[in-house]
């Protein structure tokens, strides 16, 4: 729960934004741990840098992630 | 005023963690409760993130906030992608947080558990964060890019290919003690093994349901996958109680030897969408949680740890394992107080997802704490277990023998309490037929985290639940290591044979994929088997050789960090790296040393394979083996893995005599002479963001 000041910002009532936050990244370091980055900071990407190039779906923006973290690369340890 | 409160919070802090140490160091023979371990190292911890990793941070490293990071240089939004610093912590400490170091401070707790508790400590604020950080921020400044690479450039080719051909082979000892580990856990037992082996039919499910149903809905999946390991666990159960079905999967060692390197073999060459990534998934979240939980169990149970804080085998006579304090506990307990796998990590994904240099503070030095923190906890489980059981189930059958009885009468002499009934009634409380000899670590960790477990949720009649879930949860992620590793081994040996042979380099080629692939599962299945069928349990010779290649990369990867502070004209503060560099060294050296050429056979191999040669010359067949051949066998073993350990040390001296070099040339220059990307500045946006 959040309303937004004359200024733009965002403040929370009673901590909520900041649990919402949280959530958000917990979920984004569990997608991470196996491989898979934000899919929207990797479109926001294309959308700003390169807004000729085509921009994967989720559908293959996931496979080509995963081909990635398990092409030989050392991604774990003991 | 507020840096005074500041000052006075640290001031308390500092208080408390002496109290507690206090607490431990005066036990006076009665047992503690383990909230005081918690509590004394939590502060140590707190302590050194605050005053050392600043130290290093600020006037070591000097880190620069406004200085371009490959993350903002080369964002592609897939390897470069900016990351928020909890985020990526996460991310890093998921990624070096596995089976070593909660199987390393098991081991070591037959010294008791103040020593391998003092090593965690010393070690990972002195060694194995100061490593972690300084690799990271090494990386960061060199486009991120990977251990071998930064060798190469800072130190020279040569010694760059020879620290790739000693990663080889720590992912073969590595992947056959993992194995080793995994087999020990299941050799007949029905329950465990059956579920494991349906791990395989639920991760081929949800990888068709992650490929086709529903693509990339991982969070799903898991779920999914999660629900079914759990009925796999409750139906486990009934299978090892209907003797029809148990027989199915009441396996030998070397029947489980068998399975899982042909296991080893086709998932490492099946699409990775179908058994890999699933199964990485369950594992990687399944190992989050639990270690989760095992930490709030310790901290609100609070169980006693009935381990003595020394035991007698300090002097090196263990039965779990062979060898003095010095040199063998600091090799014994590698992750979780210094582990040179971490530089790999440290060098891979994460330097490429660094927002700002600075984050690398929190990220290398913050997840490496934690990680000693899971090392800790595996310490306090394996201490709050009876001592007289402990022994029971880490000492190899070769020396309690295999009924509760003999095992009694061992274990009593060496003046642990412990009763027949005492061992029966574990192995019955966690629901199996057995727990003599069941070496390796991940059992008694099992056992140990049961009481716990049990403790907090749902009494004893769960415990034999919480002991499959707890050999589940290992099995589960010591196959994904097996299966990733394997894959890498197979790419990472391409990549040399190409340097001979131009055909093998080619990955896309089957013909070559298969051959390499072949080579590897032989290389680790080779040292498995004989760990398997060693009647001194496998884990007293491979752990220490394990032990030995993971400290000799952290040897190399400390004598990089050590010859780049040299390089950037920071001699003042080199004594950084170079106290754990020659510390480390001097442990991997004499332990490599001592397994070569100890006179006694139960530390040295000549001496072992002499004991053999000799009985031959006398005609005598000595366990295990059981002819003349099988005698000749084990001799041939001995002096493999004497070579190895003298491969490990040549390599460590050649990295050294390099790392000399380049310091001497570093320190006759004027000028820095690092090779740092050059300096850019980061965008002002991203400096600004939280």
């Amino acid at each position: 729960m959040s309303v937004k000041t004359g200024t733009g910002r965002t403040v929370g009532i009673f901590g909520l934004t900041n649990i919402a936050t949280g959530a958000r990244r917990v979920c984004q370091s569990l997608r991470l741990m196996v491989g898979v980055p934000e899919y929207s900071t990797y479109v926001a990407h294309m959308r700003d840098k390169h807004p000729h190039l085509p921009v994967m779906s989720y559908q293959q923006f996931f496979r080509e992630r995963q081909e990635a973290r398990y092409g030989g690369k050392v991604s774990r340890c003991c | 005023m507020n840096r005074f409160i500041g000052t006075l919070g640290w001031l308390a802090l500092a208080v408390l963690g002496a109290f507690a140490f206090g607490v431990i160091a005066l036990q006076h023979g009665e047992s503690i409760g383990a909230i005081w371990i918690v509590v004394a190292t939590v502060c140590i911890y707190a302590i050194a993130y605050r005053f050392y990793s600043l130290f290093i941070a600020s006037r070591v490293l000097r880190l620069d906030a406004t200085r371009m990071t490959p993350a903002y240089k080369f964002n592609d939004g897939l390897d470069y992608v900016p990351t928020n610093k909890h985020v990526l912590f996460g991310h890093h400490f998921a990624a070096i947080a596995g089976a070593g170091p909660l199987v390393g401070p098991i081991l070591a707790a037959q010294m008791g558990y103040m020593p391998g508790m003092l090593w965690l400590l010393a070690g990972v604020v002195f060694a194995g964060a100061v490593q972690d950080f300084t690799v990271l921020f090494i990386s960061t400044r060199r486009d991120g890019r990977s251990l071998g690479d930064l060798i190469k450039s800072e130190l020279g080719q040569v010694p760059g290919t020879i620290a790739l051909f000693g990663t080889f082979f720590i992912m073969l000892i590595l992947l056959a003690v993992l194995a080793l580990i995994v087999v020990k856990a299941l050799a007949e037992s029905p329950w465990g093994t059956f579920t494991v082996a349906a791990t395989i039919p639920i991760a081929l499910f949800m990888g068709v349901y992650a490929r086709h149903i529903r693509p990339g809905a991982i969070g799903e999946v898991s779920l999914i996958g999660f629900i079914l390991l759990m009925l796999s666990i409750v139906t486990g159960q009934y299978v090892q109680e209907m003797p029809a079905l148990a027989g199915w999967f009441t396996l030998t060692g070397e029947q489980l030897t068998w399975l899982l390197i042909g296991y080893g073999f086709i998932a490492s060459v099946l699409p990775v969408w179908l058994l890999l990534a699933p199964r990485d998934y369950l594992s990687t979240f399944l190992k989050i949680g639990t270690i989760a939980g095992l930490a709030i169990g310790v901290i609100f149970v609070s169980p006693e740890l009935k381990m003595p804080a020394f035991t007698q085998f300090t002097d090196g006579s263990g039965p779990v394992w062979s060898g003095n304090l010095f040199p063998f506990l600091f090799i014994t307990i590698a992750c979780g107080a210094v582990s040179g796998f971490h530089s790999l990590i440290s060098s891979g994904t994460t330097p490429k997802m660094i927002r700002n240099e600075t984050d690398a503070r929190f990220i290398g030095y913050g997840a490496m704490l934690m990680e000693s923190f899971v090392a800790i906890m595996a310490l306090v489980a394996a201490s709050t277990i009876e001592p007289g059981v402990y022994f029971a189930m880490n000492s190899p059958g070769a020396i309690i023998g295999t009924t509760a009885e003999s095992a009694t009468q061992a274990i009593s002499q060496w003046g642990f309490h412990v009763t027949p009934e005492m061992i029966t009634q574990t192995a019955k409380d966690v629901g199996e037929h057995t727990v003599i000899s069941r070496t390796g670590g991940a059992p008694t960790l099992a056992v140990g985290m049961a009481q716990i477990l049990s403790d907090a949720i749902g009494g004893k009649a769960m415990m034999a639940f919480w002991y499959h879930f707890a050999i589940l949860f290992e099995a589960l992620f010591i196959l994904t290591a097996v299966d990733a590793g394997t894959r890498a081994g197979r790419f990472m040996l391409q990549d040399l044979l190409g340097a001979f042979v131009p055909a093998m380099k080619r990955t896309d080629s089957l013909g070559a994929s298969l051959i390499a692939t072949a080579i590897c599962v032989a290389g680790w299945g080779y040292f498995l088997y004989q760990g398997v069928v060693d009647p001194l349990g496998g884990i007293n010779t491979l752990w220490p050789l394990f032990g030995i290649s993971n400290q000799m990369l952290a040897g190399i990867a400390l004598i990089l960090c050590t010859a780049v502070l040299f390089k950037m004209k920071r001699d003042r503060f080199a004594w950084v790296t170079i106290v754990p560099a020659v510390w480390v060294m001097v442990c991997t050296l004499t332990a490599a040393w001592q397994k070569i050429f100890d006179a006694n056979p139960r530390i040295g191999f000549l001496a072992h394979a002499d004991k053999y040669r000799n009985a031959i010359a006398e005609g005598q067949v000595l366990a295990p083996a059981k002819s003349i051949g099988q005698m000749q066998q084990v001799i041939f073993n001995d002096y493999v893995n004497a070579s190895l350990a003298a491969l490990f040390m040549l390599v460590l001296i050649s990295m050294l005599v390099f790392g000399a070099r380049t310091v001497m040339q570093a320190r006759a220059a004027r000028e820095p002479s690092a090779r740092e990307t050059p300096f850019e500045l980061l965008p002002v946006e991203a400096s600004l963001r939280p």
